[in-house]
């Protein structure tokens, strides 16, 4: 592909870093990446990918704008309160860089939409706030061996992994958390509050990963869990290795379809 | 004798089990935690019985949604 001019001048900065360069721009504008989750996670790490050039961005939220999610959902503005999240987004990115391609997704992936969807996607961010999800996704790429940035974040904390499937030393997040917290054992319902900039630093990563992938540098958070503390701020670096045991990605897996967990009722 | 909890050395008087490890050290929800001994991950089944022994390494990793709180789940039958 050629540059216009208008696009020579817009990726420079780029284009003058070593280890980027034409080539590189190139790669990434003829790359694609699926955001779950248009939220804290989302959003930041959708417009840094579409600043620097993704060509193809899909945005998957079933929900609308909130006035609560402003605090830290930094695409959606004030006028966009019951909005969909995805229009929303796509909005600002479309403003922002015309040379994305946005394709929207409002509705829920589930066990039997969620594979046909990351299939046309080169990597996936998890920007999802619940645990079902985050099982279906990591099962669904480990299955279709697709690369994907998992992040939870919490109060004044978070976390991230990078997994390759293709990679067999890299553990999926199943090999460390094996399933979902058991029925009964979490205490209250009571929202735990988030402290507004978690999803920009840890989103922000997961962007910064997903490009490392596509470009092929630097090393990957691959059998690494990077924990932020904020109030501390300390960056921990956790190594993982992968379970033999693990339900998904082991040798003989017990779970060779997808599973819908349910969000269980709240008990006190 | 002397571990390390979360990249931290902690001492102890005598060897403690994971369950134990998890009420000495004030973990507020432990059935929120996967716990990696020595590099390798746990079964929660084990954690009343495994022992952690003089140098072992031990972190124990959060589950963390997305910021909406610790929201419980079950399997669909
Ligand atoms: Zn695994």
């Amino acid at each position: 592909m050629n540059f216009t001019e208008e696009q020579l001048e817009r990726y420079s900065r780029h284009i003058i870093l070593q280890d980027v360069g034409v080539e590189g721009q190139i790669k990434l504008l003829e790359s694609s990446i699926l955001i779950i989750g248009t939220g804290g996670l989302g959003t930041p790490a959708a417009q840094f990918l579409a600043a620097v050039g993704v060509g193809k961005i899909g945005l998957v939220d079933a929900d609308q704008v909130e006035l609560s999610n402003l605090q830290r959902q930094v695409l959606h503005h004030t006028p966009d309160v019951g909005k969909l999240k995805v229009q929303s987004a796509k909005e600002k990115i479309n403003s922002m860089n015309p040379d994305v391609e946005v394709k929207t997704y409002d509705y829920y992936l589930m066990s039997h939409n969620i594979k046909e969807v990351i299939r046309e996607y080169d990597f996936v961010i998890d920007g999802t706030d619940n645990f079902p999800a985050k099982f279906l996704i990591n099962d669904a790429c480990v299955m279709e061996g697709k690369p994907l940035s998992h992040a939870g974040i919490i109060k004044f904390t978070g976390q991230t992994m990078t997994i390759v499937p293709e990679d067999d030393e890299t553990p999926c997040y199943r090999c460390v958390f094996p399933e979902p917290p058991e029925p009964g054992v979490v205490p209250s319902c009571k929202e735990a509050g988030i402290l507004g900039v978690m999803g920009g630093v840890i989103g922000t990563i997961q962007a910064t990963e997903a490009i490392k992938y596509l470009l092929d540098k630097g090393e990957l958070l691959t059998g690494t869990l990077l924990s932020y503390d904020a109030l501390d701020m300390e960056f921990r670096k956790i190594n993982l290795n992968c379970n033999d045991n693990c339900g998904v990605c082991s040798d003989d897996p017990e779970i060779t379809e997808l599973i819908d967990y349910e969000q269980g009722a709240c008990e006190l | 004798m002397k571990i390390k909890v979360n990249g931290e050395e902690v001492e102890f008087e005598t060897e403690l089990t994971v369950s134990e490890l998890l009420e000495k050290e004030d973990v507020e929800m432990p059935d929120m935690v996967s716990v990696e001994l020595n590099g390798e991950i746990l079964d929660r089944k084990d954690f009343a019985t495994q022992v952690v022994e003089d140098g072992g390494q031990v972190e124990f990793l959060y589950f963390m949604g997305g910021g909406t709180g610790h929201e419980l789940y079950r399997r669909t039958a």
